[in-house]
């Protein structure tokens, strides 16, 4: 509370005193250099922006027969405002947030209210300073990354000291302390770290103009968090590090990452003394209206938290970018693909081409067409033998890899358990003036234990049948996507989405219609059917109406319908959305 | 009851620099290009024309419609009024290395930059993709709009068209 408090009084001292000296010009002296008088400009500038979201639910015995996800609440709010303050090389700004209590799905660890984010910026003498919180991402994020995400409820902001720093062009230093945001306190552990870049062009002007783009970086990051586990000596100091290269040359670019990190026992490896590791790899090539990609990952015990015990969401240091495609579309987003931290070997490749305009397949107004593959697997693991610790009900012992040193992989080879795979087609062309239409078709083999229920690949392989037991969802789904422009500012989107399974909860249908009149009101509503489902008592409608009402920057819209049980992804990382049934109001506006 | 006594002194010591959403400076912070040049927001120049910054993302459907949607007429805009359009993606490092081939694939000819860490996106307070921000001969920011539903592009136009006349928006 008084660290708040504190926090709020000084930012405001700090805007009071300034506000009071608008001369905090650079007038130039007789010699014509600038006379230093602070960091300030002539005058700053205040703002932000606010979101809330108020939800009433209805109890629905179809979606939720027990009543399990139904709010105590009946009635829920969240929400933020962030303010920030620039003057000249100065910033600092705050964020108020408010959750009475979370929204259902979303993580309730945020409870109350407070100012969990703050924190002034300078810039003197080519040093870039953050005290408080902040945001920072090392190369692809796979040692470092903190960052949010609002729709998940992730938030790992640190609060501590970032330095930045360009002692010579082309050259990049950046230097971080501090404990991890969780909810409204902080994590254990205390992680530190810096990352160099050098941008070969930039510094050397030999290279400057060579028709080969090279950059490099190298970052280190080390996490402290204390440890008195009675059995096992844990390390206390958990060191990462990682060097990256980008080449590019013409329509061509290679960008790698390799990242090792040291032993680091944990809830997610079940504990074991086993040395991590991480692989990028993504080539491109692209010319005018031509782009091509492929990608290669290979994640070993790559998961990496502030605090040890720490799961779902919390506390984590780095991000483990997905190798697939984010799909959006509400039926093909139920199969959403999370990367598996404790290891995956990914794969993936996609091109897009947009025919010519006036040439046969490109029509009048040209077509574009976007296949992509991608795939993941298990490590091929070969296990060390572990500590037995009881006998399973079939009379067979039942061990713990806890303690030792897990298993050894093989560096290139998928290992037997089939994580994901997704084929997909997206066909883009515009008709006539008023017709544009969208055409998609996706092939998906979903490892459901996995991916949802948190089964490892090391579990699959102990348990009886091996990795013969696993079962896949197989799934089929096409979307048709159209638009139609009524009359200027009037237009009419639809969608009519089919999936189908043998598996799971079966096939689904789905249409949408939305009537926009812009540049303020849209008018949605959508149905969701489950007809497929194996259990007749669950073959649900979902209906789903929203209006939406623009003001410039403020924006309201009211939801009001069943949200089907799902999983909801950003970035690879996901969450599960209950069942609900309710009603929603949310606003957003920026000042 | 502390932090919102705290909070509204906050408030009401900024009162004086509220100014509508509109940034009479655009934010100094960096981002990259696509050749993964590192460059300042204060570089971002159109010869005392005017300049739209968009907010994109590759898995953001309302805007690759609304970045679609302008491009066929991008050309005649920029004959028109000089107008030039940059294109902000915040893709993560999920999707970062997409942009570049992502751009070229649909033929786009917009000014591209990463913003891989999201910095520029909350020095300006953009909450969701997409995000438009409409900048004067002077690089103020005069307009700002948030989503995108089809026909927003001609309202967008008659207001460049008014800055390119030198008129201001109200």
């Amino acid at each position: 509370m008084k660290r708040y408090l504190l926090t709020g009084l000084f930012t405001s001292l700090v805007f009071f005193s300034f506000a009071q000296n608008p001369s905090g010009t650079q007038p130039q002296t007789s010699s014509g250099q600038l006379q230093n008088n602070g960091i300030f400009g002539n005058s700053g500038e205040i703002h932000g922006n606010f979101q809330s979201d108020f939800q009433y639910y209805f109890r629905d015995p179809e979606i939720d027969p027990t009543g399990e996800f139904f709010p105590d609440e009946r009635f829920l709010a969240a929400g933020f405002t962030n303010l920030v303050y620039t003057n000249g090389d100065f910033e600092a700004g705050l964020r108020y947030e408010n959750y009475q209590n979370n929204l259902l799905g979303l993580p309730e660890g945020f409870r109350g209210q407070g100012i969990p984010f703050r924190y002034a910026r300078f810039k003197k003498d080519g040093l870039d300073i953050t005290v408080g919180n902040y945001y920072e991402q090392f190369g692809s994020g796979m040692l470092l990354r903190a960052f949010e995400e609002r729709g998940l409820g992730l938030d790992n902001a640190l609060d501590g000291v970032r330095l930045r720093y360009s002692p010579v062009k082309g050259l990049y230093l950046k230097g971080v302390v501090g404990r991890q945001r969780l909810y409204f306190e902080t994590a254990e552990g205390i992680v530190r770290g810096g990352d160099a870049e050098l941008n070969l062009n930039e510094a050397f002007s030999a290279l400057s103009r060579s028709s080969w783009l090279i950059t490099t970086g190298a970052s280190f990051v080390g996490k402290y968090e204390q440890a008195n586990d009675p059995f096992l000596n844990l390390p206390e100091n958990v060191g990462a590090y990682g060097g990256r290269l980008l080449l590019q040359n013409g329509g061509f670019a290679w960008s790698s990452e390799y990242t090792y990190k040291i032993n680091d026992p944990s809830a997610d490896n079940d504990y074991i003394f086993k040395s991590g590791n991480g692989l990028l790899s993504t080539l491109t090539y692209s010319r005018p209206r031509l782009g091509v990609m492929v990608a290669f990952k290979r994640l070993d015990d790559m998961s990496f938290r502030s605090e040890r015990n720490a799961s779902l969401i919390d506390a984590q240091i780095n991000f483990l970018p997905p190798t697939t495609k984010l799909h959006t579309y509400t039926l093909i987003a139920l199969y959403p693909y999370a990367v598996q931290p404790t290891g995956e070997i990914a794969r993936q490749a996609e091109l897009t081409y947009t025919f010519k305009r006036k040439s046969l397949l490109g029509g009048r107004y040209g077509t574009t067409i976007a296949l992509n593959f991608s795939d993941a697997y298990s490590l091929d693991q070969t296990f060390v033998e572990e500590r037995v610790i009881g006998e399973r009900p079939d009379g067979t012992p039942e061990t713990t890899p806890r303690g030792t040193k897990g298993y050894t992989s093989h560096p290139f080879s998928p290992g037997p358990i089939k994580y994901f795979q997704d084929v997909n087609v997206e066909i883009k062309k515009t008709i006539n003036r008023k017709w544009k239409a969208t055409l998609s078709y996706f092939n998906f083999e979903y490892n459901q234990e996995v991916l949802e229920r948190g089964v490892s690949a090391r579990e699959i392989m102990k348990r009886e049948g091996g990795a013969e037991s696993q079962s896949l969802v197989y799934i089929n789904a096409a979307v048709v996507e159209l638009l139609y422009k009524i009359k200027p500012r009037h237009s009419l989107r639809m969608e009519f989405q089919g999936m189908f399974t043998q598996q799971d909860r079966g096939d689904w249908a789905m249409a949408l219609f939305e009537y926009s009149v812009s540049p303020k009101w849209f008018f949605a509503i959508q149905n969701s059917y489950n007809y497929g489902n194996p259990d007749p008592d669950k073959r649900s409608i979902y209906p789903l109406g929203s209006v939406g009402f623009t003001l410039k920057t403020t924006r309201f819209q009211l939801n009001y319908g069943r949200q089907m049980e799902g999983i909801f992804c950003v970035g690879g990382i996901c969450r599960v959305v209950p069942p609900s049934n309710g009603v929603t109001l949310t606003v957003t506006s920026n000042f | 009851m502390r932090i919102i006594i705290a909070l509204s002194l906050f408030i009401s010591s900024s009162i004086a620099f509220a100014q509508d959403g509109n940034f009479s400076k655009l934010p100094n912070v960096t981002v990259k290009d696509l050749l993964g040049n590192t460059v300042s927001s204060e570089d971002f120049e159109n010869d005392g024309k005017p300049i739209i910054i968009s907010f994109w993302a590759t898995w953001c459907k309302p805007c690759i419609t609304e970045l679609s949607a302008i491009d066929d007429y991008y050309i005649d805009w920029v004959e028109e009024t000089g107008v030039k359009l940059i294109a902000v993606s915040i893709d993560d490092a999920r999707n970062a290395a997409r942009v570049r081939p992502f751009v070229q694939g649909k033929g786009w000819e917009y000014e591209v930059y990463l913003d891989e860490n999201s910095d520029l996106r909350r020095a300006l307070n953009v909450n969701n993709p997409p995000h438009t921000f409409l900048l004067n001969g002077k690089r103020e920011v005069v307009w700002q709009h948030n989503g995108y539903v089809p026909g927003d592009e001609d309202i967008l136009y008659e207001l460049v068209q008014k800055l390119a006349r030198g008129e201001t928006i109200k």
